[in-house]
């Protein structure tokens, strides 16, 4: 071998060698920021979290570091994501099942409609909530629980329906053919035996949506408004848990900054659990499916 | 008889069904064209008053003297975004060939709930950790490293924040682009003797540019529209930033500092709409742009 060629190998491998490293360096950047971040979170938050914190509404000059908790914020949030997850079903589902059941694959209408959902997907939930203040202005709506409701539905109707639509796409045709060979009508297919084969990715879909409905601040900020109390009804405004981590880093008194620490532990556990139930159905669902 | 009518019942039940359906599926559509002409009908108010060009190029911004010139916050959304894609593409493009290329089956199944979790964490996480962690290291270490001061808040520290934010969607979509790639190509690559990298520069990422184009323009705009964290890190000061350890205040940071005074100041309100419908209309050019290029390459692929 001549020197030229040795010199050439080496430069090759010497190549390979230097970018393979970068390679590495970068996948342990993003695998280090997530446990990064989520370390960081827990250990700063969880000592300065008590059982006061998640049982109490805030009592007279919390945000001044006084007595109370986060309460109405957890009871809040969960009722806002819920409802906003329940209209987004009602709207994602039935738009999932006639795109999989009465358009064919690339049917312009289908393709229009999965176009449509990418680029809501990537509209930011600050332009949401622009969007839900248009909405309640036109409405006559006041800042309250049905306001918040109605603008995280829409932020979460592309989440969900594109999650769902991924799983709904993979049940096999064959099992559609052999309901309607029964006599089945299309809408008895649907309800019978698609939603039924693709349950734990539908549930998964919802989870999504929920957890992304929970975690957002940008769209509830002009809509469902900040109260210490706890919503009894649509009309009456709700806290949040992510603007009460924002209101309470924005004091400046240090307990107070302690406690949004906790407060963001309390969201970040939430996030976790919500997304690790989620991860055990897509597997158990791919255990089983045909494909 | 009876039966008759069962059957006159499902199929009326089956057909009404249909028809709702059809109506809903034509909604996602339909809330793009809304969103639109709601927010264009809020800020009609301020652009019958002033001129586009006024309003998107003076930097101007003094609501009670009825200025509203945006320009100060455009440039600092894209400084912003700047700065986070200068630190996430490299990063994520390295991780995505690593996951579809090198990495063995375990790592890559490691891998993917990481990623996924790491889109699903609410951007106030991220702040907050900006706030605790990356706020202080720009103050402390990184400041004095280039010999300037900085309080931390800055539009570098919004940029690193916003960076780790965008990692999930441009490692997602590059991950999607380069398995699409046939693997015959990179077996013809390896067989006449080129390396791993080799076949990765002259075979994946040569099949997959367009499609690692849109990557980072899904990226980009991912960016542009994010609001919480950002507005955390990022020291929400209304100037033209002059480097990055300034403080800057990007285009979303407004619209959500400044909901509770904006109905009480004539024109505010509109200038805010305004404000969401330029960052509006920025992300669905972007997007709709990335959506045909991946349309066409996976077409292509086909």
């Amino acid at each position: 071998m001549s020197a030229g060629a040795v010199f050439q190998k080496n430069r090759r491998r010497w190549e390979e060698g230097f970018f393979r490293f970068l390679m590495y360096a970068s996948t342990l950047i993003v695998v280090g920021s997530l446990l990064l971040i989520l370390v960081t979170i827990i250990w700063k938050g969880l000592p300065s979290l008590s059982l006061s914190m998640i049982t109490q509404v805030p009592k007279g000059g919390y945000y001044l570091g006084k007595e109370g908790g986060i309460l109405n914020a957890i009871v809040g949030s969960l009722y806002l994501a819920g409802g906003a997850t329940l209209l987004a079903i009602v709207l994602s589902l039935p738009v999932v099942l006639y795109l999989n059941l009465y358009t064919r694959k690339y049917s312009p209408l289908a393709n229009f409609v999965r176009f449509s959902f990418d680029v809501l997907w990537g509209i930011p939930s600050i332009v949401y909530g622009a969007f839900g203040f248009v909405i309640m202005v036109f409405l006559g709506l006041r800042t309250s629980l049905l306001a918040g409701i109605i603008t995280v539905a829409l932020l979460e109707f592309p989440i969900m329906s594109r999650a769902m639509d991924e799983v709904v796409r993979l049940v096999p045709r064959d099992l559609k053919d052999a309901s309607y060979s029964l006599g089945a009508t299309k809408l008895e297919t649907a309800l019978k035996v698609i939603i039924r084969q693709s349950l734990p990715g539908i549930v998964t879909g919802v989870l999504i949506a929920f957890g992304r409905g929970i975690g957002d601040a940008a769209s509830v900020l002009f809509t469902a408004g900040f109260t210490d109390r706890i919503p009894t009804s649509l009309g009456q405004p709700a806290a949040t848990l992510p603007l009460a981590i924002f209101f309470q880093l924005g004091t400046p008194y240090p307990e107070v900054r302690q406690r949004a620490y906790a407060s963001a532990a309390v969201l970040t556990i939430l996030i976790l659990i919500i997304s690790l139930v989620s991860r055990y159905l897509v597997r158990r669902y791919t255990k089983h499916s045909v494909t | 008889m009876s039966e008759g009518k069962v059957k006159g019942w499902r199929l009326l039940k089956d057909s009404l069904a249909r028809r709702s359906m059809f109506i809903l599926t034509l909604v996602p559509g339909l809330i793009v064209a809304l969103m639109i002409f709601g927010l264009l009908l809020r800020s009609k108010s301020i652009l019958a008053v002033k001129s586009v060009s006024h309003l998107l190029f003076s930097t101007a911004w003094h609501p009670l003297r009825g200025e509203f010139g945006l320009l100060a916050f455009i440039t600092g959304t894209l400084w912003v975004t700047f700065v986070a894609m200068v630190i996430a593409v490299p990063i994520s493009l390295l991780t995505a060939i690593y996951l579809s290329e090198y990495a063995p089956r375990v790592v890559r199944e490691v891998a993917r709930p990481i990623v996924d979790l790491l889109a699903g964490l609410p951007s106030v996480v991220y702040g907050v950790w900006g706030v605790l962690m990356v706020v202080p290291f720009v103050a402390n270490q990184l400041a004095p490293l280039f010999g300037t001061k900085s309080s931390g808040y800055s539009i570098l520290a919004g940029g690193i924040v916003l960076a780790i934010m965008v990692f999930p969607t441009i490692i997602h979509v590059s991950l999607e682009v380069f398995t699409s790639i046939p693997h015959s190509l990179r077996e013809a690559s390896l067989s006449l003797g080129a390396t791993r990298w080799e076949t990765v520069k002259h075979v994946v990422l040569r099949k997959g540019g367009q499609g690692i184009i849109a990557a980072m323009v899904l990226g980009v705009s991912r960016a542009f529209g994010e609001t919480m964290a950002v507005l955390m890190v990022v020291g929400n000061i209304p100037r033209v930033p002059k480097s990055i350890f300034a403080g800057g205040y990007p285009l979303p940071a407004l619209i959500a500092n400044n909901y509770g005074e904006m109905m009480s100041v004539p024109l505010y309100d509109s200038a805010l709409m305004l404000a969401s419908l330029v960052l509006l209309l920025v992300v669905l050019v972007f997007n709709v742009l990335a959506r045909i290029i991946l349309v066409r390459a996976e077409r292509k692929a086909e």
